[in-house]
């Protein structure tokens, strides 16, 4: 259930797009116009509205989880990046988390061997989360040439590197293969693995399928059902410089793109997905371990009952008087 | 009680889930020997805790206040609102698994609702149905459940099988800290009385009479008294503790337990010794008695009730600043909310050694080092006439408690400490180490004797590494620094590493110490012949 029905969720979509378009023509203005303006609002918004909500909540205590040593005496080195104290330190903890996924990359593998357990490195979800994640920016990034007259150089520079390895003509992107099997894995990965099969759900293959969709459609799109690619760019143009336009015979796969596209540009801020804007408000991981040195401030402290010194006093005075204990009152 | 199986059948663990099923739909068991006896009503009163009455888990009726659903979902609300991480940590797990196999739980038993991140799906199945628009329209698909009493049944049995030790948040790609949520969950279950007998106990102990245990004050002079005997004994020195004495230049705090019962007695006997040899002027108080602060196991207010006492007292003694022992959650308290509950300490100054001079400005705001900072110094400085040969007989590793080396980063201070007071020193495996270190198995009020078997099985990771430099070198003593694992690694070392002793790093250190005029010493300070001294080489 919670494989197949994200699945056909998915190829219900793009279905829905299709034929959309076939069928009918009028429905194009649908597609290619109300539905990304709305899905980018909904995007903005919700992406922000969460965001806000989150720090909304106040970070009562000061709570990172540090994984090396702290700051103490001269003499011990400190780790400054696994245990910052200053806001600069953790802007570095910070990027290596952002950039290169630092604590994916601790990852072990815990096994039973002969009534022993042995923990061995574990890199393959690291290596096809970064994957994933960098070639994604890349290709989103590489987007962009259709929203501008004169495709800046670094867009040019990017695609460059990219088609290295060239294969064919339309240049063959190596970021179009390195998403499409990062996807399959991270799928089969949670299909495969016990433990992992286990604790997903719906709303874990969900994105998967889609992004897995807007991958294929992308790529059939550019090697296979060539698109009237002039006319992408007047369409995309339109739609930036909000004079929206529907060229003719730009090809019914590329609704079904940028359909699903808009799909999670909708599903987005709803979802878990907005670990991308959670991941910057972590407490664990975006504050210093100096709450030693600076006191830290929870806004909703509040004074509560204790069982002060003269009550305890009065509880034990005999007691303490008869063991020698000083006491305040006699 | 539950009889406690064979460390063989114990290791018949498997890690593969079933999956035929779904989780949602399994309720929990509530299996003798991994559950704490309910907590008692006389307890619950003394603290002010609602729904105050005897219960037990095992029975089918947990006499909960009427609409208690209703108490959970306010209270969740209201933590929402109160900690970012909470909420946080509710909506952004992706179910990457990365913390699935990190848990000293799952590690030593296998059952899949110990993986951290189903642990903290049975809470978010809850905050979905109620608090998210897919979740209330979707239901199950979208992982959101109703709260029942069933799901309330699961969340006392699971969230008591955690022992907040924060290894998960490690390797989690956003730092979600399976320990937060199940702080929550105990604030919840806490509304409806429902905490364990093993907990509340030494939480209205302490608020009482100062510390976990309920020694009073003559008691814990009684047991320093005798404590006090024994060092003459074995060094010839008589010394002199002082208590609640004003004017002091350091109050010391440390657990109760190690006022107590072996082996803490010794680590304690080694702060005095210590202290006595550098003439230091400080005093113990028998009302701040207690560095460890069982409250966090209740609610955040409790614990900062219980913590209360630690500033409270330094300002009436007038001390000007304070030393902690070597405790766990002590230390997670003091670095991470002491101050922000109690403070400001700015009646007291920054810390400087007396000894040498050494200003600690990495406590300038809480003004309270930890001794292992302290005796580091020392040692560094030349302060301390050591022998280590007579710790000889000890072939050390040293056990990382998960609140030092992940709330605070404390790692190299001991492992120095150990390395000037021992020469024979083996590390575990990295993979169990500084922050990737196993918690004992029976952390934040685990250490009851009816849950034996969950606390072996949640102990197996730890036991196991030790067994590994056990066999490779001969390791015969665990060190380490908190008071917890004092009293509960000894258990499970005898389990399943039987002859290996556990040792606070201070016990070293007095063993090692060349105190000014001491008689030969004979014994350590378990009274046992020194290496060379009584034929047992
Ligand atoms: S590692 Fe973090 S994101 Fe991954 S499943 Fe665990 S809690 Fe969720
Ligand atoms: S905090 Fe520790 S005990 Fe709790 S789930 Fe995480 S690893 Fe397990």
């Amino acid at each position: 259930m919670k494989v197949v029905l994200p699945f056909i969720a998915v190829v219900g979509l793009a279905l829905l797009a299709l034929v959309g378009v076939t069928v009918a023509h009028q429905v194009e203005f649908f597609f290619g116009v109300i539905v990304p303006y709305a899905a980018v609002a909904v995007f903005i918004f919700g992406f922000m509205y969460r965001v806000l909500q989150w720090a909304k909540s106040p970070v009562p205590f000061c709570i990172p989880t540090t994984c090396g040593q702290q700051k103490t005496l001269p003499w011990i080195k400190h780790d400054k990046l696994e245990n910052p104290v200053t806001t600069l330190q953790v802007v570095g903890r910070m990027l290596l988390e952002v950039l290169v996924f630092r604590s994916l990359f601790r990852n072990l593998k815990t096994e039973m061997k002969d009534g022993k357990i042995v923990y061995g490195s574990e890199k393959l979800l690291w290596l096809a989360g970064l994957a994933f994640h960098w070639t994604f920016f890349f290709i989103f990034a590489r987007h962009f040439r259709f929203f501008f007259q004169d495709v800046p150089t670094l867009l040019r520079m990017m695609e460059g590197v990219d088609s290295f390895f060239q294969v064919g003509a339309p240049l063959f992107y190596m970021t179009d293969a390195v998403i499409l099997g990062a996807v399959t894995f991270l799928i089969f990965r949670r299909v495969y693995l016990p433990q992992i099969r286990y604790i997903s759900l719906a709303s874990d293959f969900f994105p998967l399928f889609l992004i897995l969709g807007i991958a294929l459609s992308g790529i059939l799109m550019r090697y296979i059902f060539k698109v009237h690619i002039v006319a992408v760019k007047q369409f995309a143009m339109g739609l930036v410089s909000l004079s929206p336009v529907i060229p003719q015979g730009i090809g019914a796969i590329f609704y079904v793109h940028l359909f699903l596209i808009c799909t999670l540009l909708i599903y987005f801020p709803f979802s878990k997905l907005m670990h991308m804007g959670g991941v910057f408000l972590s407490p664990t991981r975006n504050m210093a371990n100096d709450s030693r040195m600076v006191r830290h401030i929870n806004p909703w402290n509040y004074p509560v009952h204790v069982h002060t010194y003269e009550e305890y006093e009065d509880d034990f005075r005999e007691k303490m008087k008869k063991a020698g204990l000083p006491v305040e009152k006699e | 009680m539950a009889k406690l199986p064979t460390p063989e059948e114990l290791l018949k663990i498997h890690y593969n889930p079933p999956q035929d099923e779904n989780w949602m739909d399994k309720p929990a068991e509530l299996k003798q020997g991994n559950i704490c006896w309910g907590a008692k009503g006389k307890n619950l009163k003394i603290v002010e805790f609602p729904n105050a009455r005897d219960w037990s888990p095992v029975e089918e009726d947990w006499k909960l206040p009427q609409d208690w659903e209703g108490t959970v979902l306010e209270a969740m609300a209201d933590r929402l609102s109160k900690y970012r991480s909470f909420k946080i940590f509710m909506d952004i797990c992706v179910r990457c698994g990365a913390c699935a196999d990190k848990c000293h739980f799952f590690i030593g038993g296998g059952d899949p609702k110990n993986m951290p991140v189903l642990r903290a799906e049975l809470m978010r199945s809850v905050y979905r149905k109620y608090f998210t628009n897919s979740g209330k329209y979707l239901g199950k698909l979208a992982g959101a459940r109703e709260l029942d009493l069933g799901v309330l049944k699961e969340w006392w049995y699971y969230f008591y099988q955690c022992t907040e030790c924060r290894r998960c948040s490690v390797f989690c790609p956003y730092g979600i800290d399976t320990a937060e949520i199940t702080m929550m969950a105990r604030e919840f279950t806490n509304l409806l009385g429902l905490n364990t007998d093993w907990i509340s106990g030494p939480v209205a102990n302490c608020y009482m009479k100062g510390n976990h245990l309920g020694l009073e004050p003559h008691a814990i002079m009684n047991s320093v008294e005798g404590m006090v005997d024994d060092i003459e004994t074995i060094t010839g020195i008589r010394i002199n503790p002082s208590f609640n004495r004003k004017g002091a230049e350091i109050l010391f705090v440390t657990p109760s337990g190690d006022l107590f019962a072996d082996p803490g007695t010794f680590t304690a006997m080694g702060y005095m010794m210590l202290f006595h040899e550098l003439g230091l002027d400080y005093t113990w108080s028998t009302y701040a008695s207690e560095g460890g602060n069982f409250g966090l196991f209740t609610s955040n207010e409790m614990a900062k009730r219980l913590n209360s006492k630690i500033y409270a007292e330094a300002k009436r003694l007038g001390v000007k600043y304070i030393i902690g022992g070597e405790c766990g959650h002590m230390w997670r308290v003091l670095n991470q909310y002491m101050d922000t509950w109690n403070g400001p300490a700015d009646f007291m100054e920054v810390p400087k050694s007396p000894i040498t001079g050494t200003v600690f400005d990495n406590a300038a705001s809480t003004k309270m080092i930890h001794v292992t900072e302290f005796t580091a110094d020392l040692i560094k400085n030349g302060k301390l006439k050591l022998d280590p040969t007579r710790n000889d007989d000890l072939v050390v590793t040293y056990h990382d408690s998960c609140n030092t080396a992940r709330g605070m980063g404390l790692l190299e201070e001991p492992r120095y400490i150990i390395n000037n007071v021992c020469n024979k020193f083996h590390e575990m495996p990295d993979n169990t180490i500084r922050e990737r270190t196993f918690c004992c198995g029976s952390g934040t009020g685990l250490n009851a004797s009816e849950n034996m078997e969950l606390r072996m099985r949640g102990g197996l990771p730890r036991a196991n590494a030790v067994k590994h430099v056990t066999e490779k070198y001969g390791v015969n003593t665990l060190a380490n620094i908190c008071a917890i694992d004092r009293a509960t690694l000894s258990a499970s070392m005898d389990y399943w590493v039987p002859g290996t002793r556990v040792a606070g790093v201070h016990e070293l250190v007095a063993n090692a110490m060349i105190m000014t005029g001491e008689k030969e010493r004979e014994t350590n300070l378990r009274g046992e012949p020194l290496p060379g001294k009584g034929g047992n080489e």
